[in-house]
């Protein structure tokens, strides 16, 4: 175990994105690669489950386009994400968000969350 | 198990091996025992669970008890004498292809559909309750009047030697000789794993 811990501290690129929960929502920009061509493209929704841990760590973020829930899944250690904001704190009972699949229009908001505790993720 | 990112920036699922230092301990040739090899220990064994004839084949190679013992015929990649150590970054590169030979899990008694991929009835049970997972007819009737030989049946699943090849190597951490292989290689986490380039 102890040397996969190894491997995971060695290959993790070293960044610092901003703390955030299941329920925050958040912008995560991430590098799209089409042939030779490089460019930035952003997903914004709310994050509903963080899963995980070192290498393999992953945040799941579900949005609403065109009436269409869309959830992407991405690795904290992908080298493609290039920055991700938080825009609005949430406020969430529990860690994984999966009820919201079920909802659609204003049932689907998530409350914001005014007081906001330094500790967390 | 764990993953790492190649150089276009895709997820590769990945092993990490533990691949030495291996000590050499006896070097066989063509002229004393009828053909060329080399053999290797590795890991530390307690001397009180060795026996004294092995304990005295490791005190040739001035070394301790190992765990595990293997021999690998004409070899000929580094010339090594008895008692030196071989490392992993003298034998694989990255981009080398390998083969892992190991021991893969046990999974007890099984059916046929996990052990030989049969593919089952699914709803086709024709009301029977017990048909989903069934392996069906296992012969003709009057002619041969028997079951033929090697029919696949139910039984002991898993825990053969198995090899598999072409692997590839993704990564070498020489100092800590470490070794991470493109994949998945048979066994259990911590189990023993033969590498042949």
């Amino acid at each position: 175990m102890d040397a996969i811990k190894f491997v995971q501290e060695q290959l993790m690129p070293k960044k610092d994105f901003p703390a955030f929960r299941a329920g925050d929502n958040i912008v995560v920009s991430y590098k799209i690669i089409e042939g030779d061509k490089e460019r930035i493209q952003s997903f914004r929704g709310d994050v509903i489950q963080i899963k995980g841990e070192g290498a393999t760590k992953t945040f799941t973020v579900r949005k609403t386009s065109n009436g269409v829930g869309v959830e992407r899944i991405f690795p904290f250690s992908s080298p493609n994400i290039t920055e991700i904001q938080v825009t609005k704190r949430g406020k969430v009972r529990r860690s994984r968000l999966y009820y919201l699949r079920g909802l659609v229009g204003k049932k689907a908001r998530i409350k914001e969350r005014k007081t906001i505790r330094t500790a967390g993720n | 198990m764990t993953s790492m990112y190649d150089a276009r920036g895709r997820n590769v699922a990945c092993t990490v091996i533990e691949a030495g230092p291996c000590v050499v301990t006896q070097v066989k040739s063509e002229e004393t025992d009828g053909y060329n090899a080399l053999q290797l220990g590795f890991g530390d064994a307690k001397a009180k669970n060795t026996s004294k004839p092995l304990q005295g084949h490791f005190d040739k190679a001035k070394t301790g008890p190992k765990r595990k013992v293997a021999e690998f015929r004409d070899f000929n990649v580094v010339s090594k004498a008895i008692g030196d150590i071989l490392k992993v970054d003298e034998v694989f590169a990255v981009g080398d292809k390998l083969s892992a030979v190991g021991t893969t899990k046990g999974k007890g008694f099984q059916g046929v559909v996990k052990r030989h991929g049969f593919g089952g009835v699914n709803d086709a049970t024709h009301g029977q309750h017990n048909r989903q997972r069934a392996p069906g007819s296992i012969g003709a009737s009057s002619f041969p009047s028997k079951v033929v030989k090697g029919m696949r049946m139910a039984g002991r699943t898993g825990g053969d030697r198995v090899k598999v090849k072409n692997l590839e190597v993704l990564k070498i951490f020489p100092e800590q000789n470490l070794i991470l292989i493109k994949g998945a290689i048979p066994g259990h986490k911590g189990a023993y794993v033969i590498l042949e380039k």
